[in-house]
């Protein structure tokens, strides 16, 4: 069985995030592995250890991500693709189609990403990936069975759980406690530096800018306004509920 | 490789420019260092800081058991050859795994005696068939280890050991028999590298198995801190020793003991500034959410000027470590494997100077670090809830011990002191040079590029150096031994020289390489001059109290020659500093 990970490099979640002129900025900033994401690559490696499968991750994004990838070959994955060609970078609409691209070169039975990147948060790019390649998908698992063929998901819904049956190929997204990721061993650390890690182009993937390029744009970033104290009402419960009415009415004009 | 790069020879920074390119900077650590890095603060993260409150109870049982799962990951492996199981990798990897590990607090303590102290005396020293037995069980951590070589009656004069080893009737073993005091690990090592005197004459070297009869170790020390390690005394009554394991030669006991406290100093260094790191993330942290008078302390100039003081000795430490972490690697590279102890041990020692350095630098600034660490939490900083407040008691023992401070000052000029006579160092000539050279015009400062006055200063830090240096010597010549404090003021200036370069040439080598590194190009621009006024003083020190009256007037004439800066606007600059770690959160370069 061919295992292909979907993985993106983000920031620390511990990180804070400065922005200036309108720009992230990355300088002195830890990155790690998308948490979602290492929960796939954890999966993947433990279909290859229980069984026989080979395991390659791919990630769109800059060229700092290497790092995330080989962390993914530290923690046991065979091999890596890197698209990290600017031209191939756009939206998730842009990266659905450019791992697309990647995935269609070889015959993958199973594609496992994170439910979504902590950074964007927009959980798309994974089940945008399965509708271009026409295969199912089955999202935010917290337990995944492969037998044979067949693949049984069980998903997060809304508190209680959904067991879903599919037939490989199928693309799923791993959902927090799917396992509990290994570290990358040091041992498996010097073997990673030996693994094969690919980058491809948009020429390589035989792809146009028109073809991939964005549906959406960024038309401003900004940080959340901070935190202002709270208002406690007072005076008896008639007095504070028109208080109150009044006060969704005119200040926080959140009823019309 | 074509040609041989030459390497850095000990102590020359003292009378010779170092190039940037030369020294090793973190900024150099390869994609390698950093993903070893990264697992070592995952496991921190995931597997110590979770368990800090009871390890810190003492609770063995799962200090044994964090390190076996250390061992799992490779974390106990980085020193050991390949052919026995281990990594073989370079100093580097081990110096930022034990930066990282440091981070969770005295567990690190108990790693460090282990994959430091406790395991490299084999590594180095070792027999074929010694390495074969242990060393694979030191590098998955089956096995772990501890160093014993203080005892009661003897800490810095560790030479003065009283326990004794007595080779048996048969031949077979040597018997002994003392008292070793304040062992880390003790609790649970099953092996220990033991000093102990043959025929109460020759100071040697031995591997003590815990389960050979008549080993037991004393009741837990009630310490001040690092309380997360443990530590006890090692009792020792007619323990038979199989001659096989007496590491090393006999009598040579000393090789081994000083060159695994010069490897034990640096690493305390490299230590340091994991917890340096630590100490400032919390307190930065806190600054920001402590609010008094309305708004964030963080706000305060005076709070800032701490956290920018903070950040400036994490930066200075962290340049000396990594420096003298790589010119002890490329050392040992040049050995290659096949090299024996006595190389080994050469090698290592051609930086006994800069690790003493490194040692006394770090341990004080890390006691400045969490001082005013505890200060801006104020209140809650004397309060066991807040992780400061152990960092405090944490930090006290590293000015202690792998030598004392003192004992590390007055190494420093009596290093310096023999690698002269033996003319290992041009120290005289450079001294001598430098008497003519007063007499004339001093260069002025190149206030054009940007580390020019700095460059300028640190020039002058080594003539004062050399000047107060030369005096000395001619002043007291083989007596100079016994001025102690003089020494201290002039292993002071060293310590001073080594921190400011390193901090320059690393700066140097990032604008050399066209990256942007202004909050390097700051830090270095207070460092260097507040280093300068202390050099100064010291300086000052010497000659008021080597001379009087007209005499004294004229070396400070003299004196004041090599001292003429242009001071820099401090509070400015350290605001800017602080704002960048009060933006990051947390420890910026």
């Amino acid at each position: 069985m061919k295992i292909l990970v979907l993985v993106k490099q983000t920031f620390d979640t511990e990180e804070k995030i400065r922005l200036q002129d309108g720009q992230v900025q990355e300088d002195g900033v830890r990155f790690v592995i998308n948490p979602y994401d290492e929960y796939a690559i954890e999966e993947a490696i433990r279909i290859k250890e229980a069984g026989d499968a080979e395991v390659v991750v791919v990630s769109v994004g800059p060229s700092r991500s290497e790092e995330a990838l080989r962390t993914a070959l530290a923690m046991g994955a065979d091999e890596a693709i890197l698209a990290d060609d600017s031209e191939l970078f756009g939206d998730e609409y842009s990266a659905a189609k450019v791992l697309a691209a990647i995935a269609r070169k070889d015959q993958y039975d199973l594609i496992i990403a994170g439910n979504q990147a902590v950074d964007d948060g927009s959980g798309q790019v994974a089940v945008r990936l399965a509708e271009e390649l026409g295969i199912p998908h089955i999202s935010t698992l917290t337990k995944l069975e492969v037998n044979g063929n067949e693949v049984i998901g069980h998903r997060d819904a809304e508190g209680d759980e959904e067991i879903v049956k599919a037939t490989l190929p199928v693309l799923v997204t791993a959902q927090q406690g799917l396992n509990d990721p290994r570290y990358p061993s040091l041992i498996g650390i010097r073997k990673a530096g030996k693994k094969p890690l690919t980058h491809v182009t948009l020429a390589d993937l035989g792809l146009t800018a028109e073809e991939i390029a964005r549906k959406s744009e960024v038309v401003e970033t900004f940080l959340p306004q901070p935190k202002t104290a709270g208002k406690i009402l007072s005076g008896d419960l008639s007095q504070q509920v028109s208080e109150l009415v009044t006060a969704l009415h005119s200040v926080e004009k959140v009823i019309g | 490789m074509a040609t041989e790069e030459k390497l850095a020879k000990g102590a020359a920074f003292l009378i010779e420019e170092t190039q940037a390119e030369k020294i090793f900077t973190p900024e150099d650590f390869t994609q390698e260092h950093q993903m070893i890095a990264e697992t070592t603060r995952s496991f921190v993260e995931g597997e110590i800081l979770p368990h800090s409150e009871q390890l810190e109870h003492q609770d063995w049982d799962l200090t044994v058991k964090l390190l076996h799962k250390a061992g799992e990951l490779g974390l106990l492996a980085a020193d050991i050859p390949e052919e026995y199981e281990g990594l073989g990798a370079d100093k580097v990897t081990s110096a930022l795994i034990t930066e990282e590990i440091t981070r969770g607090g005295s567990f690190a303590l108990s790693h460090g005696a282990h994959v430091g102290i406790g395991t490299l005396p084999i590594v180095f020293f070792g027999n074929e068939d010694q390495k074969r037995r242990y060393l694979p069980k030191l590098a998955s951590g089956e096995w772990i280890a501890a160093y014993a070589l203080t005892e009661p009656g003897s800490g810095s004069d560790a030479l003065g050991a009283k326990t004794t080893a007595t080779l048996s009737a048969d031949g077979k073993h040597y018997v002994l028999n003392g008292t070793k005091q304040y062992i880390t690990n003790s609790g649970f090592a099953n092996v220990f590298v033991v000093y102990a005197k043959i025929d109460g004459e020759k100071f040697s070297a031995f591997i003590v198995e815990r389960d050979y009869s008549g080993v037991s170790t004393g009741p837990e020390e009630k310490k001040m801190g690092i309380k997360a390690s443990s530590t006890r005394q090692l009792i020792l009554e007619d323990v038979h020793v199989p001659v096989e394991n007496l590491l090393g030669e006999p009598g040579r006991g000393h090789v081994i003991a000083f060159n695994i406290l010069n490897i034990g100093r640096h690493k305390l260094a490299v230590g340091a500034v994991g917890a340096m790191k630590s100490a400032l993330q919390v307190s930065v942290k806190y600054a920001k959410e402590r609010k008094q008078f309305g708004t964030s302390i963080s706000s305060f100039p005076l709070i800032q000027q701490k956290l920018a003081d903070m950040n400036i000795l994490t930066f200075v430490t962290e340049s000396m470590a990594y420096r003298t972490t790589g010119d002890i690697d490329r050392q040992l590279e040049k050995l290659g494997k096949t090299s024996d102890g006595r190389q080994i041990a050469q090698a290592i020692e051609e930086y006994a100077l800069e690790c003493s350095v490194n040692k006394v630098f770090a341990s004080e600034a890390l006691d400045k670090v969490v001082d005013e660490g505890v200060q801006i939490h104020g209140g809650a900083g004397f309060i066991q809830d807040y992780p400061i407040e152990r960092m405090y008691r944490d930090s006290r023992i590293n000015r202690i011990f792998e030598g004392t401070n003192e004992v590390n000052r007055m190494i420093i000029p009596n290093t310096l002191l023999r690698k002269a006579m033996k003319g290992e160092l041009a120290l005289l000539q450079a001294a001598t040079a430098l008497q003519s050279e007063l007499m004339g015009m001093m260069p002025i400062s190149d206030e054009v590029s940007e580390l020019g006055p700095i460059q300028h200063q640190l020039a002058m830090m080594k003539k004062i150096f050399l000047f107060v240096g030369g005096v000395s010597v001619q002043k007291y010549m083989q007596s100079l031994k016994d001025e102690q404090e003089i020494l201290a003021w002039l292993a002071d200036i060293v310590i001073e020289i080594y921190a400011t370069e390193s901090a320059l040439l690393r700066t140097q080598k990032e604008l050399d390489k066209g990256a942007s590194a202004e909050q390097k190009v700051d830090m270095t621009t207070i460092f260097a001059q507040e280093s300068f006024a202390r050099v100064e003083q010291s300086a000052r020190n010497i000659l008021a109290s080597m001379e009087e009256g007209d005499m004294l007037r004229t070396q400070l004439t003299l004196l004041r020659k090599l001292t003429r800066v242009q001071p820099v606007n401090t509070r400015d600059i350290k605001r800017r500093i602080a704002q960048r770690v009060i933006d990051a959160e947390k420890y910026l370069a």
